[in-house]
């Protein structure tokens, strides 16, 4: 399906997928990887080679790509917003109170 | 497998039959740069310390000029010195002797100026590069080939495809005996906790973890915070947002091997396999600091495209972004973007880094050394005095 090369799910237990080509907002994506099949429906446009949400994720909670911690929320995310340092932040090298 | 390289005396094996003018310190520099002028073959460093160091940090601007001196890639060796400075061009030379290869020394104040300098180093240089040409390649085993990985300018494509196609490529070097050495350490950082637990023992495992944690404490030390550098702006427009994200798609350059070893700056590996060498993110650092430590080809992936190139190795280029391989061709030797598109497998364009691996090192030039694109820098730890 030519729609399911429009953007990446690496991991199963990822909650975010990364654009291959430039999205628009208001297009729907469709994913699949290991066997985890995710429809979504984009709020923001999405540059290539940019994240965006596949469910909600709160704020302060982990964002997840390559099964694994890539940093934090620092607002709520809705599912098919974009993820980037707009609204998301790393939990290492921070110095104190940043 | 075998590829074809050069044998020398103490056994090693190169890929290139360089002969390296090495300036002790910065004074000398532009001399060395003269004498290699028009001198095919012949290659010099853009060396720009080596004077009023001190303790360590003098150490490792020796130990680095030494190990180039010493890597298999040089078939003999001219050291030029300015003559009053505190790393003496002799005592380069006589840590490079033990490798076997000739080697001279020679001193800009001894010699009576820049001018008498460069007419009898090009002397020299020209002895050395006709004996270098009666040195004919022969098949060495894989098994001693030592690839440098790098990743530089990542974007989103860099954990997607180029970065998972040379960990395919490191595990086919490995699988053959050879050498893999990952590096950049602070790009570790969100992704030591995988690397650690391939470790071969708890110690090494552990020596992992004591690096970054090392690498996070300087940085916060310094006051100021790690994601004003590192992702860099290129990497944020590339669609990389935290360092985490960056380190967990640069550690599939590893491959999956066992790690074998965690070796210090600009150290030659004591072990076959997978090995980490403790160097910063900057790329020509840890470029320089591979080589120093007797690699004899790096493979170098790139999302966002760079130049860089070594003054004494092939540096193979991949990148998975068909737009900067597109843009840059000249600059780019492999394009793994189709791994993006589902059009070739991680595991296919793995194969195909491992084939142009064995070619590099058999003498076909890769695209910064046909440019000439020699970039040399040494991870520097301590202050002038």
């Amino acid at each position: 399906m030519a729609e399911k090369s429009k953007a990446i799910m690496i991991h199963e237990k990822d909650n975010v997928a990364t654009a291959i080509v430039p999205l628009k907002a208001g297009s729907t994506v469709s994913l699949e990887v290991q066997g985890r099949k995710e429809k979504v429906k984009l709020l923001s446009s999405i540059p290539m080679g940019h994240k965006f949400a596949l469910r909600p994720i709160a704020n302060g909670e982990n964002v997840i790509k390559y099964g694994e911690p890539i940093g934090e929320t620092t607002a709520a995310i809705a599912r098919g917003e974009h993820v980037h340092v707009h609204n998301v932040v790393s939990h290492r090298g921070r110095k104190e109170g940043a | 497998m075998n590829f074809m390289g050069y044998r020398r005396a103490n056994g090693k094996a190169g890929v290139r039959n360089h002969v390296l003018v090495i300036p002790s310190v910065v004074c000398s520099q532009g001399a060395t740069e003269a004498i290699t002028r028009n001198l095919k073959g012949a290659v010099y460093l853009a060396n720009v310390f080596g004077c009023a160091q001190v303790g360590a940090d003098r150490e490792q601007t020796k130990r680095t000029l030494v190990g180039f001196g010493t890597n298999p890639n040089v078939f003999a060796v001219l050291v030029v010195g300015n003559g009053c400075e505190n790393l003496p061009a002799k005592e380069i030379a006589e840590a490079i002797i033990p490798s076997g290869k000739r080697v001279e020394f020679i001193e800009i104040q001894d010699v009576g100026g820049t001018k008498k300098t460069i007419a009898k180093g090009k002397r020299i240089v020209r002895e050395m590069l006709a004996d270098a040409a009666a040195l004919e390649r022969e098949p060495i085993p894989l098994s001693e080939l030592i690839m440098a990985t790098e990743c530089g300018g990542s974007d989103y494509t860099s954990g997607l495809a180029s970065n998972p196609a040379l960990g395919a490529a490191s595990d086919l070097v490995v699988g053959e005996g050879g050498t893999v050495i990952l590096s950049e350490t602070t790009e570790l950082i969100g992704a030591e906790h995988l690397l650690a637990r391939r470790a071969r023992t708890p110690e090494i495992g552990k020596k992992v973890l004591d690096l970054i944690a090392w690498w996070e404490k300087e940085a916060i030390a310094t006051g100021q915070d790690i994601r004003g550098a590192n992702p860099a702006p290129g990497n944020i427009a590339g669609g990389i947002t935290t360092i985490e994200e960056k380190s967990l798609g640069c550690i599939y350059k590893g491959g999956t091997t066992t790690l074998e070893e965690v070796i210090q700056y600009a150290f030659p590996p004591t072990k076959k396999g997978l090995v980490l060498m403790d160097t910063p993110g900057h790329d020509i650092d840890q470029l320089t600091g591979m080589m120093a430590g007797e690699a004899q080809v790096a493979v170098f992936t790139t999302g966002r495209g760079t130049p860089t190139g070594s003054p004494i190795a092939p540096v193979i280029k991949i990148t998975g972004n068909a737009e900067t391989y597109r843009k840059m061709k000249d600059n780019i030797d492999l394009n793994v973007s189709q791994i993006i598109k589902g059009k070739e497998t991680v595991q296919e364009a793995g194969k195909r880094i491992f084939e142009e691996v064995i070619a590099a090192a058999s003498g076909k030039l890769s695209k910064a050394e046909k440019l000439g694109q020699r970039d040399f820098c040494i991870f520097k730890i301590g202050l002038n005095f």
